[in-house]
């Protein structure tokens, strides 16, 4: 179904971008359905505390009492949904942002591409924290402080391709034909763009995951008592010895990054013909 | 007889460590129904006038009028509908044509600008036919086609416009030899039958002599000979014109090589001939 809609030849489908499809598949699909059939109440504290994984709570429970099983699944409708987000923010508003900086040029890509360079200029991580920090500590605000330090890589990759296609013969003739500016970004130029733009943005799922958690790991993201997967491990560093508070919140983002960025990989490769002649090189 | 196009004293200089002049104070008239041809070596100045002609260029000096009215610069505002009558085939058909973007939908944005101006309207179809490919290559990308194909749905397109003016900035040169002889007669029988005025852009003397009124032979952004073809083709005046004339390979099997125009590029090719200039 998928592969003939993108029209991706077999060869293409590559082993680790299926397996990072299905993982992440599956992570979305646990996200949106986990309420529903988790075990445990993931807020209630009603079982014995710092209990090893076992056959009624599978991956023990932490210190307050709480299934880490329900509370990772849970976690998981938090966190995925808040990255998808966040990336659909950034990919609209920086390509918006790109498309018209190089394709209007002039002052209007001066203004706005100092405007980038100006949020590029600081480390993503810490202007993110100052900004979660200057909004005050919650879940919505760290989504808001990844958004501001996350659009900026999508407004500078759609100005460079903006500025390569502008000058197209293609978009001339259309010009020529009457269009205006904004069906020649619609007809002419978003088409194109789109490819290497939904491999940033599925690489950025990753990327977003990560910083999210991240803020709220320290404790400027989500706040007790949600469960979400940063905080999480946050609370597993004051009982170091019940290593499963934070192992599986830990591997819980560490497959769910890697499928992500394993599904942009092979996006990539079918998007970039010269990726392609490289890996079939590598290969014979 | 009103003139379609015409291009007084035009100058185009391109500002970079040095200043070019591309064209220098370059005078033509295109009328209704009429196909002038520009010729020189690569590098003259033809593709700069061309796209001037679009308003594609920014003219340093000198005027492109059509049909009394100044031709507005091609910026980001939508072109008025009085101008969507000049239309362009460009060089490299291989970006000629948006590559996500049927074939067939290329062609109707064509004749969307055509309506837009009062046609009453025509099929992809129809167009396709007129420049000799198979109607169902409407549902076809263009990285499906060949170049010659490519160029042929480009002209189909540009045409579709129901052009007044059609320039043709080297149309022909991305294409084999055996077919650039039938696209340039082609283009010249769609634009006539249109009443449209072609400008065609070459740097092949021999085609455009088949397909030309007149003919003007530019070198170094300057005009240096013009008039009716003909008399251009078989009594040139201008050593430069006699020097591209010679440079035509001829299969008479003695095996001499044609003398290079630009290798040693004599001094008498700058001069200026008065006698060489609007001959009729």
């Amino acid at each position: 179904m998928r592969t003939r809609w993108l029209k991706i030849p077999a060869a293409w489908i590559t082993p680790l971008g299926v397996i990072g499809a299905v993982i992440a598949i599956t992570w979305v699909g646990i996200a949106f359905t986990a309420r529903l059939w988790v075990p445990f109440d993931p807020l209630s504290q009603d079982l014995p505390r710092l209990q090893a994984p076992g056959i009624d709570t599978l991956m023990g429970t932490d210190a307050l009492g709480r299934d880490i099983f329900s509370r990772l699944m849970t976690g998981a409708s938090v966190t995925i949904p808040l990255a998808l987000m966040l990336v659909l923010m950034s990919l609209a508003v920086g390509t918006l942002i790109g498309a018209i900086a190089g394709y209007f040029g002039k002052w209007v890509d001066e203004l706005l591409m100092r405007l980038t360079d100006l949020v590029m200029a600081f480390p993503t991580v810490i202007l993110a924290m100052v900004v979660a920090a200057a909004l005050g500590p919650s879940l919505f605000n760290a989504v808001i402080a990844a958004f501001v330090v996350s659009w900026p890589q999508y407004a500078r990759m759609t100005r460079s391709i903006v500025l390569g296609l502008r000058t197209q013969n293609y978009v001339m003739a259309g010009r020529l034909m009457g269009f205006s500016p904004f069906k020649t970004l619609r007809v002419d130029i978003a088409p194109n763009v789109v490819g290497p733009i939904l491999v940033l943005a599925s690489l950025d799922v990753g990327t977003a995951i990560l910083l999210l958690s991240g803020l709220s790991f320290l404790g400027l993201g989500a706040q007790p008592p949600t469960a979400e997967w940063g905080s999480m491990i946050s609370a597993a560093i004051q009982n170091f010895d019940s290593w499963w508070i934070g192992l599986f919140p830990g591997l819980a983002i560490l497959t769910v990054v890697m499928a992500f960025n394993f599904v942009g990989d092979s996006l990539r490769d079918i998007f970039d013909p010269t990726s392609q002649v490289s890996r079939a090189g590598a290969r014979s | 007889m009103t003139e379609l196009l015409e291009v007084s004293d035009l100058v185009i200089e391109y500002h970079g460590a040095t200043v070019v002049r591309a064209v220098d104070e370059v005078s033509l008239t295109i009328a209704p129904g009429e196909v002038l041809a520009l010729v020189g070596e690569s590098g003259c100045g033809k593709s700069s006038l061309a796209r001037a002609v679009v308003g594609m260029e920014k003219p340093r000096a000198g005027a492109v009028t059509y049909r009394g009215a100044e031709v507005p610069l091609l910026g980001v505002r939508r072109r008025r509908a009085q101008f969507t009558s000049i239309q362009m085939v460009f060089q490299d058909p291989n970006s000629s044509l948006n590559p996500r973007v049927r074939v067939g939908q290329q062609i109707s944005e064509g004749i969307r600008a055509a309506v837009e101006r009062g046609d009453e309207g025509s099929q992809p179809e129809e167009w396709l036919e007129r420049v000799g490919l198979p109607t169902e290559m409407v549902s076809r990308y263009a990285h499906e086609l060949s170049g010659g194909q490519r160029q042929r749905v480009a002209i189909a397109r540009a045409l579709a416009a129901r052009p007044d003016l059609l320039v043709a900035d080297e149309p022909i040169s991305a294409l084999d030899a055996s077919s650039q002889a039938s696209v340039a007669d082609m283009m010249r029988k769609l634009a006539l039958d249109a009443g449209a005025g072609l400008l065609f852009i070459s740097h092949d003397l021999a085609i455009v002599r088949l397909i030309a009124d007149r003919t003007v032979v530019m070198y170094r952004g300057k005009v240096v000979e013009s008039g009716v073809s003909d008399l251009i083709w078989n009594d040139p005046r201008h050593p430069y014109t006699r020097a591209l004339i010679s440079a035509i390979p001829e299969p008479d099997g003695t095996g001499t090589l044609p003398a290079a125009p630009a290798a040693e590029a004599p001094e008498e090719w700058r001069m200026t001939l008065p006698e060489a200039l609007n001959r009729a």
